[in-house]
């Protein structure tokens, strides 16, 4: 993480009208380049820090800081679901983001394509997302998240509804695009070997009301595939960040309460 | 050959079912020597249908004109109206009642009232207005929940890509609403027609001349082969536009929407 810095959070909460408190003060840098995981429980508030740093929040306090302003298309965002359009063909779905910003047909279609490509999905342009398992559903939402060419990718528990031979490969295949696409990742997951396996950094949060309870640079050679599963270092780092998630999740349960 | 019969058979089932109907009601018209003016047998409804054709043709039309004029009207204005609901809190607010107290109130109770206003000499106006009072809700209260059944995701993507309200109206909320619309066009367009029978039997009188009335009439004069031909345009016109909506609804959804791709799956 030599990096600079893409964006900051800073002491961040967020409050729901009903008096809910989401976030209790979220301190997070991020940093350019970087496969930063947001490792916690379920319902801890770490889908509304991606929505916070993608826009589609505000926080009730404090700040989330780009070091430069963040154009439109400069965020791309997978969701849980793969989100496409059941009307529109997968090229249009991935061309959506191209539209909505004025980019020519010829010049969207050609883009997408090109997205579509990488993510092995040349040859189901023209089809419908029904036609599409779960997993290349998947892939058509990272062609299109990917296809404005972002600065930052950010991942919302993208594979957990997908079965554990295809959440392994599009593991694989996100790595793949990342180290070769010069974008920075935030990647929300509550999967402790999931977070090893892919980040170079893991932030841990704890229970409702969430904030950042620790951090770990993930001390694995960057080029990743099986090997990378079965050594004796992955194991040794997912331990190290199991016990980050105990403590996290430690003063919740001595209190017994606030994580409703 | 058994497969050929179980697949096509289905859709054999109503016909053959029809035909031996028929036939029993012919057979039993016949043995029973029942009297025409009491019940006409289905041979007799067909010599009516062919030697009264100019006249129940002619009727047949304008009953035709109007229901798809009113079906029309209906989902200009429905849609319209529910357009403006999802772009204006306010609007919906305000007149969302009034399109509910339109609805709730029997076409019967109102029809004598629009025809006295409308006048006698412009009837088929009067018929317009009943007919299209009727088809006209299922469009607005289906469009609107249609608009309003997004999906959230879908929607936080297209703020994320900072989509303006027109792009969200036309890439988004309407084809979102277009299976919603479908569906209460199907409802529409046979209330349409249920709006203009209807209003037609409350006008009565003669001076409007479409199928209801000549039921009506040949009620009146016993003259039942003509009122079951009457009846029998009636329920086929019905029924082609029902098929007609039907085959809208699946030529457009048949690629992308599950209430198509259960039966492409059978």
């Amino acid at each position: 993480m030599s990096a600079d810095p893409l964006l900051r959070l800073d002491a961040v909460t967020l409050s729901y009208p009903n008096g809910t408190r989401a976030l209790a003060g979220v301190d997070l840098t991020v940093a350019a380049g970087e496969f930063l995981s947001l490792l916690g429980p379920s319902g801890c508030g770490k889908s509304t820090v991606l929505r916070l740093v993608a826009g589609l929040l505000s926080p009730t306090s404090g700040q989330v800081e780009w070091t430069r302003p963040a154009a439109r298309g400069d965020i791309g965002f997978v969701f849980q679901e793969p989100t496409l359009m059941p009307w529109a063909t997968i090229r249009a779905n991935v061309r959506l983001p191209l539209d909505l910003a004025g980019v020519g047909r010829a010049e969207g279609d050609s883009r997408a394509l090109a997205e579509l490509e990488k993510v092995g999905l040349s040859d189901f342009a023209d089809a419908y997302p029904r036609e599409l398992s779960g997993g290349m559903k998947m892939r058509a939402a990272l062609a299109r998240a990917l296809v404005t060419r972002p600065g930052l990718l950010l991942l919302d528990e993208p594979f957990a509804a997908l079965d554990e031979i295809t959440r392994l490969k599009l593991n694989d295949d996100l790595l793949a695009l990342w180290r070769h696409g010069g974008f920075t990742v935030l990647f929300v997951t509550h999967s402790v070997f999931e977070s090893v396996y892919l980040s170079s950094r893991i932030a841990v949060m704890g229970p409702r009301p969430g904030r950042i309870v620790g951090e770990m640079m993930v001390d694995l050679p960057p080029e990743r595939d099986l090997a990378t599963r079965t050594g004796t270092l992955y194991g040794a780092q997912c331990r190290a960040v199991s016990a980050l998630l105990e403590t996290a999740m430690a003063p919740a349960s001595n209190t017994g309460r606030g994580a409703g | 050959m058994k497969e050929l019969i179980q697949r096509s058979g289905l859709w054999l089932l109503p016909p053959l079912f029809g035909l031996i109907l028929l036939g029993a009601w012919e057979g039993a018209i016949r043995y029973w020597e029942v009297p025409p003016y009491l019940m006409p047998a289905p041979s007799a409804v067909l010599a009516a249908l062919w030697g009264d054709a100019a006249l129940l043709l002619g009727s047949l039309w304008l009953t035709l004109v109007i229901t798809l004029q009113a079906f029309l009207l209906a989902v200009v204005s429905g849609v319209a109206l529910a357009l403006l609901f999802s772009q204006s809190r306010l609007a919906a607010a305000a007149l969302y009642p009034y399109a509910v107290i339109l609805q709730v109130t029997p076409i019967v109770a109102i029809a004598p009232l629009v025809v006295i206003w409308v006048g006698y000499e412009r009837v088929n106006l009067a018929l317009l207005i009943l007919a299209w009072i009727v088809a006209f809700f299922p469009i607005l209260s289906n469009m609107t929940l249609g608009l309003r059944a997004v999906d959230p995701n879908l929607r936080d993507l297209f703020h994320l890509y900072g989509a303006s309200r027109w792009q969200i109206l036309w890439r988004l909320q309407l084809p979102s609403a277009l299976p919603y619309l479908l569906a209460g066009m199907k409802i529409s367009g046979g209330l349409a027609l249920i709006g203009a029978v209807v209003a037609e039997f409350v006008a009565g009188s003669g001076t409007a001349s479409g199928l209801a009335w000549r039921i009506i009439e040949s009620g009146n004069r016993l003259n039942m082969p003509r009122l079951f031909a009457a009846l029998t345009l009636l329920s086929l016109l019905g029924m082609t536009i029902f098929g007609l909506l039907s085959l809208i609804q699946r030529l457009l959804l048949a690629r992308w929407h599950e209430s198509e791709l259960s039966k492409a799956g059978r």
